[in-house]
């Protein structure tokens, strides 16, 4: 970086001593990536998990809707891995169920938050003057919205209306998609813009241009990869938030209709019963910790990976 | 100064009436009748019910009802809570302090730990101190705050008996009885809070000092012999300090999204719970009124963030 | 006695490829009052050996392997941090080369230049603030009265290296490293700055070791010259001797290099570079290090580094060959 003389000698000489490698930039990422033990092992924890989720309730046959009076409000046992609810329904197959909901939740809301984001930011970054500037102020206003009452005012307004369009299940998987996507492609779009921004005037971009491809495909084409590693590591993040928020608008009572077991809704349903049947909270709330803990350490992990300027 | 303080309330103007016009979009969009309470509400006589529709304007053109609507918005005739049966604003006003009360305790107890903490992780990098500070951080992020306060109130309520879980907002000791009282039933919230703000803002002072640390100005002020700890304290952290301050304004939002869970599950009668309720109740003056405030406070604390970095940044003023 | 003595000087980084030997066995010595020029490419080391002297290196992954450095006969190498603060600013100061990014941009320069003073001479504020006036008159930059109150930003960059130079000189120190003070700088204000130090020199009797790698800087300036090759120093004399008949390969490469746009030119001799690069410093292998860059090398350079050897009264070269 021009005007700023690291601490310590080492950086220039470096340059000088590494022999250059013919591996790809993949390969570098993911050596760097691996250095990162906790983004590593929470990897692996995280392949684990959505194996187990999307695996689990072919193997583990129980029912989540299988109500069992006897049992009601067991603690964990051979027969009930994680115990039983208020009805006797089985806990471990109800977060296994939950755990896919939450899981597509958050996929789902990422995809919509990075095409909405990178889309207006590469929109932003290639216009000027007005159109940058209304993209902008846009930007800034959904930045101020304050995001969980939005939410709670878009659902209350618009749950019955898609629930009578496509169905409460879907309806409701769609309107928490879409809101909660819908609030978080601000981070994306301004790191694509600024990727725009800094390579608009470089000399590649100018070559192209002399070779006569358009203005938006060169741009595209030769901009767009660059801001991957940016996006990446939004990705991963908007993933955590997005299943954070969901099982945060289900304990409110404001998610998925009562009857779809998402993590969220069973603390909702088990935060009575707190001093009777502790382990009801319990594992949920462990599920979405450890999900969401394993992505942020991912994510973390792939920001080390994929920042060049990085000194590990 | 003055010039950048009239710029950014010029911009802060359009984005209080950007949000009053999104919300107003999502209020006329909504398919339904949001005001059907009224038509069901037995309690509200049908001739009540025409002036209220007259008043409203409901049956006016949008951007007529839009300009009615934003106007009585700003007087502060926010219109009559249907469930509560008193005006609007008494209710929110009603609410409102401790709201900020909770929020502003747990913003201050986040400071201060963030700081400190994250000024010393950045010091040494990758030492012990560091690495098990970070990974408390993301802990601290991954526990949604729900799940925390449920943890909490499991241990410190009923396990331990010690805390009340509980709020009320009209305890009936007195003197130093009622400080008593009041630290133990905000304890829990307000750590709860005050944590996930530690969490998330200890990583941020911690990467800005660090990169501030390798900067050439540092170098000079150790030349000039200084002590390690006025280097890092007055050099570095003051350089530090600024992109934190428009970080944690930018999340602004997000406190307040943290205060409803709290406000809910500690059962904190503020604007949180209000919200919550009055979505639950189908109460939409309440509704609209409560986002409206919540989004006003977000872009004056933005305000009060831009005022704060230009005093802290002498390049800003000149500009 | 020497003011300064570097003494066998090592100073290496602990790299993941493994360690960077970037300092390797330096002797620079600085009598009081001198102007000593070291000289050399970038990656020689010559910043490191001026930063290893007010050991402002990072301690990891920076380590000072071997050798002393003499201020006045005492050895600042193991010196704890606290001493060593009382002598940086006080008795060594250092100017960097980035004057655009090394003044802190959030307080006055009256205030950077008034905290030396404050603690080193244990000034009161209204007293160090006017002694930062009088600093920043020396510097010849215009009204100093008002300046004195405004921010770094405020100045260009050429001010700005003043305002370096007014904090390295306020508590009067022995002996000030000038690490390439005018390379960020346009050509014009270079002249000046170097102007600036000659004068303050004069006035003030202080030790100057300048660092550059621009020769004309060094055979304008320095009374002795110290030629630093890939983190060894390979050539010291008086600057007259070394001009006149430089003795090691490098150093005549360096010589021969530079443009001359004065009469000796209408002869069109090609300007000559030294080919090949500077070697990689990660745990070096035995053997002269310029060698493999140098037209007269033999099988023996390759075997043993040459030491320095006197050749003439002053001055030293580390070859071992006579050219």
């Amino acid at each position: 970086m021009a005007g700023s003389t690291p601490a310590s000698a080492t950086a220039e000489t470096q340059a000088l001593g590494r022999p250059a490698a013919p591996a790809s930039l993949w390969a570098d990422a993911w050596r760097r990536f691996k250095h990162h033990r906790l983004a590593y092992w929470s990897l692996w924890a995280l392949g684990l998990l959505v194996l187990a989720v999307l695996l689990g309730p072919l193997v583990y046959k129980v029912g989540i809707n299988d109500v069992d009076f006897k049992a009601r409000l067991a603690p964990p046992s051979w027969q009930h891995p994680m115990g039983t609810d208020d009805l006797g329904r089985d806990l471990l197959a109800r977060v296994l169920y939950g755990g896919r909901i939450s899981l597509a939740v958050g996929m789902a809301s990422m995809v919509v938050a990075i095409a909405v984001g990178v889309t207006i930011g590469a929109i932003a970054g290639m216009s000027r003057g007005w159109v940058d500037a209304f993209l902008m102020w846009i930007t800034d206003l959904f930045l101020s919205m304050p995001q969980l009452p939005m939410l709670l005012v878009l659902i209350f307004f618009f749950r019955d209306g898609l629930k009578s369009l496509v169905g409460p299940e879907v309806g409701i998987f769609v309107l928490i998609v879409l809101v909660i996507g819908g609030f978080r492609w601000m981070p994306a779009a301004r790191v694509v813009r600024a990727q725009f921004f800094s390579l608009r005037e470089k000399e590649f971009v100018e070559a192209a241009r002399a070779l006569g491809a358009s203005t938006q495909r060169q741009m595209v084409r030769h901009i767009l990869p660059n801001s991957l590693g940016p996006v990446i590591v939004a990705a991963t993040i908007d993933v955590a938030a997005a299943i954070i928020l969901e099982s945060t608008l289900s304990f409110l009572g404001l998610g998925f209709p009562p009857d779809i077991p998402t993590w969220g809704r069973l603390l909702f349903d088990a935060k009575d019963y707190l001093d009777i049947a502790m382990h009801w909270s319990l594992f949920p709330g462990l599920a979405i910790f450890i999900t969401v803990l394993s992505i942020s350490f991912v994510g973390d992990g792939l920001r080390d990976a994929l920042d060049p300027r990085r000194v590990l | 100064m003055g010039n950048y303080l009239l710029r950014r309330l010029l911009i802060a103007l359009p984005s209080l009436l950007g949000i009053s016009l999104v919300l107003f979009t999502v209020l006329a969009l909504a398919p339904g009748d949001p005001f059907e309470e009224l038509a069901t509400n037995p309690a509200v006589p049908p001739e009540v019910r025409l002036a209220l529709r007259a008043q409203l304007g409901l049956d006016d053109p949008v951007w007529q009802r839009y300009l009615h609507w934003l106007s009585s918005m700003l007087q502060g005739n926010w219109g009559f809570s249907f469930v509560s049966r008193i005006d609007v604003d008494t209710l929110i006003l009603q609410r409102l302090p401790v709201t900020i009360a909770i929020v502003g305790s747990a913003v201050i107890l986040g400071l201060v730990v963030a700081l400190p903490v994250g000024i010393l992780a950045a010091v040494k990098p990758y030492s012990w101190f560091d690495r098990i500070a970070s990974t408390l951080a993301f802990i601290g992020f991954s526990l949604p705050t729900f799940f925390i306060g449920l943890l909490f109130i499991l241990l410190f309520s009923i396990e331990l008996g010690w805390l009340p879980f509980v709020f009320r907002a009209d305890l009936s000791e007195t003197g130093w009885r009622w400080w008593i009282e009041q630290f133990k039933q905000s304890v829990m919230p307000v750590t709860v809070l005050g944590m996930a703000f530690a969490a998330s803002w200890m990583r941020y002072v911690r990467s800005s000092v660090l990169d501030v640390v390798r900067l050439d100005y540092v170098a000079t002020a150790r030349s000039k012999g200084l002590s390690e700890r006025v280097v890092i304290l007055k050099h570095a952290t003051r350089n530090a300090l600024i992109p934190v301050v428009t970080l944690v304004a930018l999340q602004l939002p997000q406190l307040f999204g943290g205060a409803i869970v709290t406000e809910q599950i500690f059962r904190i009668p503020g604007i949180g719970s209000l919200l919550i309720d009055a979505i639950l109740r189908n109460d939409t003056p309440v509704i609209m009124a409560v986002t409206f405030v919540l989004s006003a406070l977000v872009i004056l604390f933005n305000l009060l963030a831009d005022v704060l970095y230009g005093w802290l940044d002498p390049r800003i003023s000149y500009r | 006695m020497a003011l300064l003595e570097i003494k066998g000087l090592k100073t290496h980084f602990k790299t993941d490829d493994g360690w960077l030997h970037a300092v390797d066995g330096v002797d620079i010595s600085i009598d009081r009052g001198e102007t000593v020029g070291v000289v050399g490419e970038s990656g020689c080391g010559k910043s490191v050996t001026a930063k290893t002297v007010m050991k402002l290196i990072d301690m990891p992954p920076g380590k000072i392997v071997a050798g002393q450095v003499l201020w006045k006969g005492r050895d600042l190498v193991p010196l704890p941090p606290e001493a060593m603060q009382k002598i940086r600013a006080k008795e060594i100061s250092i100017i960097f080369q980035e004057p655009m990014t090394s003044l802190n941009p959030v307080y006055t320069v009256g205030e950077q230049i008034a905290e030396s003073l404050r603690l080193h001479e244990g000034l009161s504020r209204r007293e160090a603030m006017d002694r930062a006036v009088e600093m920043l008159k020396l510097v010849r930059i215009p009204t100093p009265e008002r300046r004195v109150r405004d921010y770094p930003h405020q100045f260009s960059g050429g001010m700005r290296q003043r305002v370096m130079i007014a904090i390295a000189l306020a508590c009067k120190p022995q002996l000030v490293i000038a690490d390439e003070p005018t390379t960020a700088l346009d050509v014009t204000i270079q002249a000046q700055i170097l102007d600036l130090l000659q004068r303050l020199k004069d006035e003030m009797g202080m030790a100057v070791m300048l660092i550059t790698h621009a020769m004309g800087v060094v055979a304008e300036v320095a009374q002795r010259v110290v030629v630093m090759y890939a983190g060894k120093v390979v050539e010291e004399a008086p600057v007259k001797a070394l001009f006149a008949h430089p003795r090691h390969p490098y150093t005549q490469g360096l010589i021969r290099s530079i443009p001359r746009i004065d009469l000796d030119a209408q002869h069109k001799v090609r300007l000559e570079a030294i080919p090949g690069t500077v070697p990689k410093l990660i745990e070096p292998a035995e053997g002269c290090r310029f060698a493999a860059r140098c037209k007269h090398a033999r099988a023996e350079c390759r075997q043993a580094t040459p030491p320095l050897r006197e050749v003439a009264p002053g001055h030293r070269v580390a070859c071992i060959l006579d050219l």
